[in-house]
């Protein structure tokens, strides 16, 4: 709730104005709820360089380019493109639980369509099985907007049921098997490169463009946050707060889809234990540490894609040091306590105060 | 639904006439059709295998799920007060860790016990106390618990830790026997306890009729003078405590510690919460509905194990299925009371 903070924000920016621009920049820094996960990434990035000094160096092979900072990015993708999907659910006060389990079901519906057809490894194999497996999680993002827009179910569980049933329906489709494909064309979606870098970040991002572009350059973002703000007032004024909440929970169906193709693409096989196993968990993570508060309402794409970048670094940043992989769940724990204290107004508030007096007592001993 | 209702207003007239125009009041509804999908179940149970009606079932169905009913209580507590607890799976692996690395360290049972009690305790007040005070979201702030708590795990143990305690052991594998050559275990009775315990708190004290007010309203329970600060960091360290029992009850069952036990435990918690008659929004529900919930999910999987052709994925979708009719249900039901 950023807004109750306005005043006070005014006020610092007001006690700088004389201070010249470099307060006055620091001073609407502050106020932005960007800073945080920024600085955050920036210091882990500064780990990695005291660790590895040759952590940001990037080499070209056979024209394509490695290195940690694009594996990063590749492995960003997926926690990206879920997270695309969540910020705008999360923003009508919504969340999409069933994601991972979403994704498991984009993984298997695609292998078990590569593995019946007659042409296992040709191109049109690929896309017809990427198609199938993307309508089918539109289909179920409909499903789960169909609970929450028309029967009025919270979202948490209406979504709720879908995790559930998600991973049972996917292992149904492979018949319990890791289903193995061989398709190159398949495997292209996680490994593959185009412009020198790797294609599934270079897809994500478009995705990411395209969804800023709409949210922001048209009315749709406002009619979003309209709708999270308070669905019957958005309705009243002519919103169609049905039609917004369908589109949310179909879109973040297709992009759990996506992100499913590209997880299940990565290993050439359809686990449906496994794919996307607490992806919805880290997805909601990259929201709530990109500054989208989940009161709904108000939300930021840009905050989202610093907050998988986050979430993905962190992952390397572990394995870097050398410290065992599972630790990464008490860093992620110790990450969402921070940036949640960090931007409860209550808490800054406290900090406020603790600066305003200690400024004070310095004004009486000058 | 046992627990006889003190504000029903008495009823004049013969004893017919009482049973005759006899309707449950609408709040018990829920959990009344808990109650007879659960014996419908049963029935087609019984009817489509043999040896589904021996009582034995019935008492393996507690024995099976003993830890999942504590954990459904504690959760009952949470979401009686509009908020949800995600860090109970995590606190119960933590808690069958921590039990398995002091034994092994030759601790006696109790004093381990005691120490896995206030490790819950005290990761539920903190969690309480964030989502009280600072105005972190229930859901965020206990999803950081998941994490943190899985994160000990890794951090104590790596690998499974048999726990090989003479007294721990023998006292899980005590075995109470019941007239008719049935038996159970002491789990059995501690988890029924603590229900027992757990509808005493919440319909004869202050501290449940402030968790029911908190749900139905926090801000009318504040202006009705009821503690609503220390319930609601309370019932967190109320879902710690079960989750720290539930651990304890679940290093019984197994006899070792584990970081990859009970890996989504939270949701067969809420799951079984939800098909009890518990609104999510928070007011209405009872404990015991709860642990009709649990027994329903048990006795989806016995009848999976009964039927030995069906495969493991369909427990999933029934459980699935089934939330989705209880709260679609539970939707129409609230929509048609104001």
């Amino acid at each position: 709730m950023p807004e109750t903070l306005t005043p006070e924000r005014q006020e610092a920016t007001a006690s700088h104005a004389g201070a010249g621009p470099a307060a006055r920049l620091a001073a609407r820094l502050s106020g932005s709820t960007l800073v945080w996960p920024v600085l955050a990434l920036a210091a882990l990035v500064v780990v990695n360089l005291v660790v590895h000094p040759d952590f940001l160096s990037v080499r070209v092979q056979d024209g394509d380019l490695y290195g940690n900072v694009i594996d990063i990015l590749r492995n960003a993708a997926p926690v990206l493109l879920i997270g695309l999907g969540m910020t705008l659910v999360i923003a009508t006060r919504g969340i999409d639980l069933s994601v991972g389990a979403v994704a498991a079901i984009a993984g298997a519906v695609a292998c078990v369509s590569i593995t019946g057809s007659s042409h296992e490894s040709a191109l049109s194999t690929a896309v017809v099985a990427s198609s199938l497996a993307l309508a089918t999680c539109i289909a179920l993002g409909l499903w789960n907007g169909f609970l929450v827009a028309v029967l009025g179910i919270q979202p948490i569980i209406a979504t709720l049921v879908l995790m559930t049933a998600g991973r049972g329906i996917a292992m149904l489709i492979t018949g319990g098997q890791i289903t193995l494909v061989h398709n190159t064309h398949f495997d292209f979606l996680s490994s593959g490169f185009v412009l020198a870098l790797p294609f599934a970040i270079l897809l994500a991002l478009a995705l990411f463009a395209i969804t800023g572009l709409l949210a922001r350059r048209t009315a749709l973002g406002m009619l979003i946050e309209a709708v999270g703000i308070n669905p019957e007032a958005s309705r009243l004024a002519g919103v169609r707060a049905r039609t917004i909440l369908w589109t949310v929970y179909a879109f973040s169906g297709l992009c759990a889809g996506l992100a499913g193709l590209m997880i299940s693409a990565n290993t050439s096989a359809a686990d449906a234990n496994n794919n996307g196993l607490w992806i919805e968990l880290d997805a909601i993570l990259a929201v709530v540490i990109g500054g989208t508060s989940l009161a709904g309402g108000r939300f930021s794409l840009v905050g989202t894609l610093v907050g998988a970048l986050f979430i993905q670094t962190l992952k390397t940043t572990i394995n870097v040091i050398g410290i065992p992989s599972e630790m990464n769940y008490l860093f992620k724990a110790i990450a969402v306590v921070a940036v949640c204290l960090l931007q409860s107004p209550k808490a800054r508030a406290l900090l406020t105060v603790r600066r305003r007096a200690r400024v004070g007592t310095k004004a009486v001993a000058a | 639904m046992t627990t006889a209702d003190p504000l029903a207003p008495a009823v004049a007239g013969s004893a017919w006439d009482r049973l005759r125009g006899f309707a449950p009041p609408s709040r018990f509804l829920p959990v009344i059709t808990t109650f007879a999908l659960l014996v419908g179940m049963f029935g087609a149970g019984a009817v489509r295998y043999p040896g589904f009606s021996d009582p034995q079932v019935v008492l393996n169905l507690f024995i099976d799920n003993s830890f999942l009913i504590v954990l459904a209580v504690g959760m009952t507590f949470v979401i009686l007060t509009g908020g949800i607890d995600l860090s109970v799976g995590s606190v119960v692996a933590l808690s069958t860790v921590v039990a398995a690395r002091t034994m092994e360290a030759g601790w006696p049972p109790l004093v381990s016990c005691v120490l896995v009690i206030l490790i819950g305790c005290t990761l539920g007040l903190l969690m309480g106390l964030a989502i009280h005070y600072f105005d972190v979201q229930p859901f965020i702030a206990t999803l950081a618990g998941l994490f943190f708590a899985r994160g000990l795990c890794f951090l104590l143990a790596g690998r499974p830790l048999p726990i090989h305690n003479k007294s721990f052991s023998g006292f899980a594998e005590a075995s109470i026997s019941l007239p008719g050559g049935y038996y159970t275990t002491w789990a059995v009775v501690i988890a029924l306890l603590i229900v027992a315990v757990a509808a005493f708190v919440l319909h004869r004290t202050l501290v449940g009729r402030t968790v029911y007010a908190i749900g139905g309203n926090e801000t009318s329970a504040l202006l009705m003078g009821l503690p609503v600060a220390r319930v609601k960091v309370g019932v967190y360290v109320v879902s710690g405590l079960c989750s720290a029992l539930a651990g304890l009850l679940f290093s019984l069952y197994m006899l070792s510690g584990y970081s990859l036990h009970a890996v989504g435990m939270e949701l067969d918690a809420i799951a079984a919460v939800v098909i009890g008659g518990t609104l999510l929004t928070g007011g209405r529900g009872f404990v015991v509905g709860s642990v009709l919930g649990v027994l329903v999910l048990g006795t989806i999987q016995t009848f999976i194990s009964f039927d030995g052709t069906l495969s493991s994925w369909w427990t999933k979708i029934a459980i699935g299925v089934l939330l989705l009719a209880f709260v679609v249900v539970q939707r129409l039901v609230v929509r048609r009371q104001p």
